[in-house]
């Protein structure tokens, strides 16, 4: 991958943080009084700073990024999640439990983790295992951080992630459905703690929309795009690799580790090449998704044939 | 012209409009492309909206016979060999799609597709089934053939078009319920075939 030598925002780039908390309260006090519509729609993220972390591929364009994506808890077309998430999905108030093995269990609030954090817009390749690519700038905070706030034991060996369970925010999971909801999703601790792994509140400088996993989620650049889960809730430290829902649905089709690899097909669709949303054609498709060089060392000596 | 005469004349009437119907979703396909409202896939969209409608018209092409059994209304016989050939127009064209638009002729990946992925696999097995039919759909050919052989060879549909929706079936990730809707559609079919219709 290719990292840009690091360029801080200038001052004068920064809001002042008085200045966004205050514009935080007027807006939150206008939804507390229905002046705006209590269902989310995206606000302008400020003291966003910009990370080493971007590739150099020109980013998707945001409409495409937002219009054509996988949620199937709104539908199975990738149109479906724009067109059906903003209206259900209520993202205030938001809270993340965070339990397990670990010291200090406790709940993550969105709007004191967008207080509280500093925010870096990093810019990534998305691979979707039913091969087609984006590149998306994300705004978030490294996993590894809030992580270490919760204090996981040495029994913590993996962390694992759920998604909102409602159905009625989320009406892909009313009545007959193939999936055991809610979204399930899972990391070993190393991979938890990869200094790549993103929790994205917002992209292309603005919150989240509905239909991108609003208000928080995972972004996990070298892996498929699966296991970057939505509208997290739950965040545990469990010593036993979890189970994850794409795992449990077809487990001879989506592994536990998912890494982008371009040498093992899946079933029904080779991986050796992508199609890059805006292209035309396909390219060849990355080892690890192009993050080689950062994690392939966390899995040395693993049988990448055996563990998909 | 006497009412018999514009009698005879109705079904070759009904020509035009059936190529126009057949003809629609191309011209829907085109609209929707030259507008730029394919979304952010068109290819994507362009490749499965052609199979949905290569499906569908097989179906149509299938469900002529079984009328005839079932209702006893023939009109449509006479349509049979168009719809098939408009059925394989989209086959040919889903098909040109992946090939060119999506794989850029890369034969390499055509190949490691058709032996190692069994939804394509089975694809081509139904586009090189169909494609017999459709260079044998003259009145010439049929000739040439002679009816009872050329009738043995078209019975190939019945290999090709389950073929074809299994294709759909295998190929979708999750939502199974249409494609087995479709499959079982095509099945229906060619049961109404072998157990109404003995007779030729």
């Amino acid at each position: 991958m290719l990292i840009h030598s690091c360029s801080s925002p200038k001052s004068s780039e920064i809001t002042a943080k008085s200045l966004y908390l205050n514009r935080r309260q007027v807006m939150a006090g206008a939804a507390a009084l229905g002046l705006l519509p209590s269902l989310a729609s995206a606000e302008t993220l400020t003291g966003v700073s910009k990370s080493d972390y971007r590739v150099d591929d020109p980013p998707t364009s945001q409409k495409d990024i937002t219009h054509y994506n996988n949620f199937y808890e709104y539908g199975l077309d990738k149109t479906d999640p724009a067109a059906n998430a903003p209206g259900h999905l209520k993202t205030r108030p938001w809270t993340v439990t965070v339990d397990g093995e670990c010291a200090k269990p406790g709940t993550l609030d969105i709007d004191a983790l967008l207080r509280e954090s500093h925010l870096e817009e990093r810019i990534y390749r998305h691979r979707c295992v039913e091969a087609w690519s984006m590149v998306i700038p994300w705004v978030g905070v490294p996993l590894a951080g809030l992580i270490k706030r919760f204090e996981p034991t040495s029994n913590a060996k993996f962390v694992a992630f759920k998604t909102l369970l409602d159905p009625s925010q989320m009406p892909g999971q009313r009545g007959l459905t193939s999936f055991k909801w809610p979204y399930r999703e899972g990391l070993r601790i190393d991979e938890a703690m990869h200094p790549l792994t993103l929790l994205a509140v917002g992209l292309y400088g603005e919150t989240l929309l509905p239909q991108n996993g609003a208000p928080i989620r995972l972004v996990v650049p070298w892996k498929y795009g699966f296991k970057s889960i939505k509208s997290i809730v739950a965040i545990s430290f469990v010593e036993q690799q979890p189970r994850t829902l794409w795992n449990v649905t077809a487990p001879d089709e989506y592994g536990f580790y998912a890494n982008v690899n371009p040498t093992v097909d899946h079933p029904r669709w080779s991986q050796a090449k992508e199609h890059r949303i805006g292209d035309f054609g396909r390219r060849p498709t990355l080892m690890f998704n192009g993050y080689q060089e950062q994690v392939a060392g966390l899995y040395a000596g693993m049988d990448l044939v055996r563990n998909f | 012209m006497t009412a018999n005469a514009l009698a005879a004349q109705k079904p070759l009437g009904a020509r035009p409009l059936i190529h126009l119907i057949c003809a629609l979703p191309l011209l829907w396909l085109g609209t929707r492309a030259a507008l730029d409202l394919l979304g952010a896939n068109p290819v994507e969209a362009a490749i499965r909206f052609l199979g949905d409608w290569a499906l569908r018209l097989l179906i149509v092409a299938l469900a002529v016979t079984p009328i005839r059994l079932v209702f006893g209304w023939s009109a449509p016989v006479r349509y049979r060999r168009m719809l098939g050939l408009w059925a394989f127009a989209y086959v040919v064209l889903h098909v040109a799609f992946y090939v060119i638009l999506d794989q850029f002729f890369d034969w390499g990946a055509i190949g490691h597709d058709i032996l190692k992925h069994k939804f394509i696999t089975v694809g081509m097995a139904a586009l090189i089934l169909l494609t017999p039919l459709a260079a044998t759909s003259t009145n010439a050919m049929i000739k040439r053939l002679g009816g009872p052989a050329w009738r043995r060879l078209h019975r190939a549909v019945y290999l090709a078009a389950p073929l074809a929706a299994l294709h759909y079936v295998w190929m979708v990730k999750a939502g199974i319920l249409q494609p087995m809707a479709y499959l079982l559609i095509v099945l229906s079919l060619l049961a109404c075939r072998l157990l109404v219709g003995q007779r030729p």
